[in-house]
């Protein structure tokens, strides 16, 4: 089988075609296209026959690994399974013109007013806009409502977004995109936000301070009352990253915590299929005091109970994508909303904290636990004592793929050394979880007695470990 | 061995006082644990920089960190040798500055060689 991938390039035969185009029997418009826009030398494309390319692709689909074909616990990324209704239910407003007159599009646009208030509902928010295209995007535009209230209130010196040095790496990235200064705060010994630091952060230049909870090391910042009262005191306002949302539906709501803004990223909480199965959305909630700021159009539901956009707001950040947002991927995240109801999501939330807990319950012993308190929808473990045997995280990955699965993420969050973050998401059997574990527990019992088997993991890919530093120091990113 | 020429930051990285001039890189255990490092956003000749603000960007194949400055003043020279050989820094921490600065501040709170292989003993 090995000799089917190759590449498409290497399989390439002068002359040959998938299909041949008969003659050409009318008069040549040649001529038409300027002789300085002309293309001096061939396009040089791989020539094969059909066979040899339906081949080609149809090999490459199949090394593909995805929620469909295994278990996938990327920590920090809820890889939940995707329904397969949603999508019928998407492609069934494929017909629907996103340029057509709100009139004519009241469906989709209840749909979407809907969507909003629904999570308005789970957040606490006062309005949501579901146009951001991603969670970065979302981000972005949510710093920009923080930009905006600072400088409509005449308070210039706001230019420093605080953020935690366990933070995703897009929250400090999107506070500079949004013009602002980052000061980063160390997290206190618990894993949560060391308050003695932020109360020497904050002061007249805070803006306000990023904060995802749960943390990245999946667990729920317990002081987040009093974290709220040391920035709005010091005038700031709070961002939530809702990249853990996961495990708090019906349960707690950022609103309730303090949160002035937030993001959702309706390809992880709710369901819809993550970057490369299609585009993400990342909508943005604020409460009332930032509501004014928001991108347009703004959906608004006249006294006939029609839905129209408006675009009557002078104190808007402006438009932050063309049309509505990604609107397949807001009819999916409607319907999955629909389908499980409060009581659904509340569910869906306790189960996947239960299903991380359960894992690193069965993994404690043989692997390190660095904060080892009740988690919330994933955990973070570590190789413990298997790194006196020569066995590192990397290598854990590597054995976790010839054993069929998707690696946890790994090396983050940064501050945990050899961290490997495990998150499974609700809609994981008990009966995947604990093959999952027993592959976890083979590896560690191998790494003691036959370190060398795992450092030559993974042997049952097409390639088994690419050369990542060459790789990186002098990538090679054309065939020619 | 770690240097006594020089003092050290909880965040890992030393400094190199000649003269008017502050020399700054990062330690042998900064470059250890970041792993093979591929790239180095060396800052620009000339930039202000002031204690405690990231005036580098250290890429390994593992993460991507911040080094930050432990004085105030300009930057006068940068290794231009780690643009092409950013695995300089893997081999040699100590031998490799990262930027030279003309310094007006040194921060106050940097440890000797000891205090710092008692607070890298004490992070075990």
């Amino acid at each position: 089988m090995r000799s089917s991938y190759k590449l498409i390039f290497e399989r390439s035969r002068e002359g040959r075609r998938a299909y041949d185009m008969p003659e050409l029997d009318v008069p040549c418009a040649c001529g038409t296209i300027p002789e300085g826009m002309r293309a001096v030398s061939r396009l040089d494309l791989p020539e094969l026959g059909e066979v040899d390319l339906v081949r080609h692709y149809t090999n490459l689909s199949r090394r593909n690994f995805g929620v469909d074909n295994g278990f996938y616990p990327l920590g920090s990324c809820t890889m939940k399974y995707n329904p397969k209704i949603n999508e019928e239910l998407a492609a069934m407003f494929n017909s629907v013109h996103p340029r057509l007159d709100a009139d004519m599009a009241q469906g989709c646009l209840r749909l979407m007013k809907d969507t909003e208030d629904m999570l308005c509902e789970i957040c606490g928010m006062d309005a949501f806009t579901l146009q951001p295209a991603a969670g970065a995007h979302g981000e972005l535009a949510g710093l920009m409502h923080i930009r905006a209230y600072h400088e409509h209130r005449g308070d210039t010196a706001r230019t420093t977004i605080i953020v935690p040095d366990a933070a995703h790496g897009t929250n400090p990235a999107s506070a500079v995109m949004a013009g602002f200064k980052v000061k980063e705060i160390k997290s206190a010994p618990d894993g949560g936000v060391d308050l003695d630091a932020l109360r020497a952060a904050v002061g007249s230049d805070t803006a306000g301070l990023m904060l995802t909870n749960p943390s990245t090391l999946g667990l729920f910042e317990r002081n987040i009352k009093k974290i709220a009262e040391i920035v709005h005191n010091a005038g700031g306002l709070l961002y939530y990253d809702g990249a853990n949302l996961n495990a708090i539906m019906g349960i707690v709501r950022p609103g309730d915590m303090g949160f002035d803004v937030m993001h959702i990223n309706l390809h992880k909480t709710f369901s819809t299929p993550h970057g490369g199965g299609g585009p993400g959305s990342g909508p943005v909630g604020v409460k009332s005091h930032l509501m004014p700021f928001m991108p347009v159009p703004v959906l608004k539901e006249d006294e006939d109970g029609m839905i129209v956009p408006d675009y009557d707001r002078p104190e808007s950040i402006g438009k932050v994508k063309s049309l509505y947002g990604n609107f397949g991927v807001i009819v999916k995240a409607y319907c999955y909303i629909r389908s499980l109801g409060g009581r659904g999501l509340k569910e869906a939330s306790e189960n996947a904290v239960l299903n991380a807990n359960y894992i690193m319950h069965r993994l404690r012993g043989a692997y390190g636990i660095p904060h080892d308190r009740t988690c919330m929808h994933e955990c973070v473990v570590t190789p413990g004592e298997l790194v006196d045997y020569g066995v590192h995280t990397s290598d854990i990955a590597k054995a976790l793929i010839d054993r069929g699965y998707h690696p946890p993420t790994i090396y983050f969050p940064l501050i945990v050394h050899e961290a490997m973050m495990i998150e499974p998401t609700e809609t994981e059997s008990r009966e995947t979880l604990d093959e999952f574990v027993d592959a976890m527990l083979d590896i560690a019992k191998v790494a003691k007695t036959d370190p060398g088997a795992i450092h030559a993991a993974p042997v049952t890919t097409p390639v088994g470990r690419p050369d990542e530093v060459a790789a990186a120091r002098k990538p090679i990113v054309k065939y020619w | 061995m770690i240097p006594n020429d020089r003092k050290y930051t909880r965040d890992h990285e030393w400094v190199k006082i000649e003269g008017s001039i502050a020399k700054l890189g990062i330690t042998a255990h900064a470059a250890e644990a970041l792993g093979d490092i591929v790239f180095v956003e060396l800052p620009a000749v000339d930039k202000d920089v002031a204690i405690g603000d990231g005036y580098c960007v250290v890429e390994s194949v593992k993460a991507v960190s911040n080094v930050y400055s432990s004085v105030s003043g300009k930057v006068v020279e940068v290794n231009e040798a780690l643009d092409a050989n950013p695995e300089k820094l893997n081999e040699d921490a100590y031998g490799q500055f990262i930027a030279a600065v003309e310094f007006t501040e040194v921060a106050d709170n940097l440890m000797d060689a000891e205090a710092y292989e008692a607070f890298l003993a004490e992070q075990e």
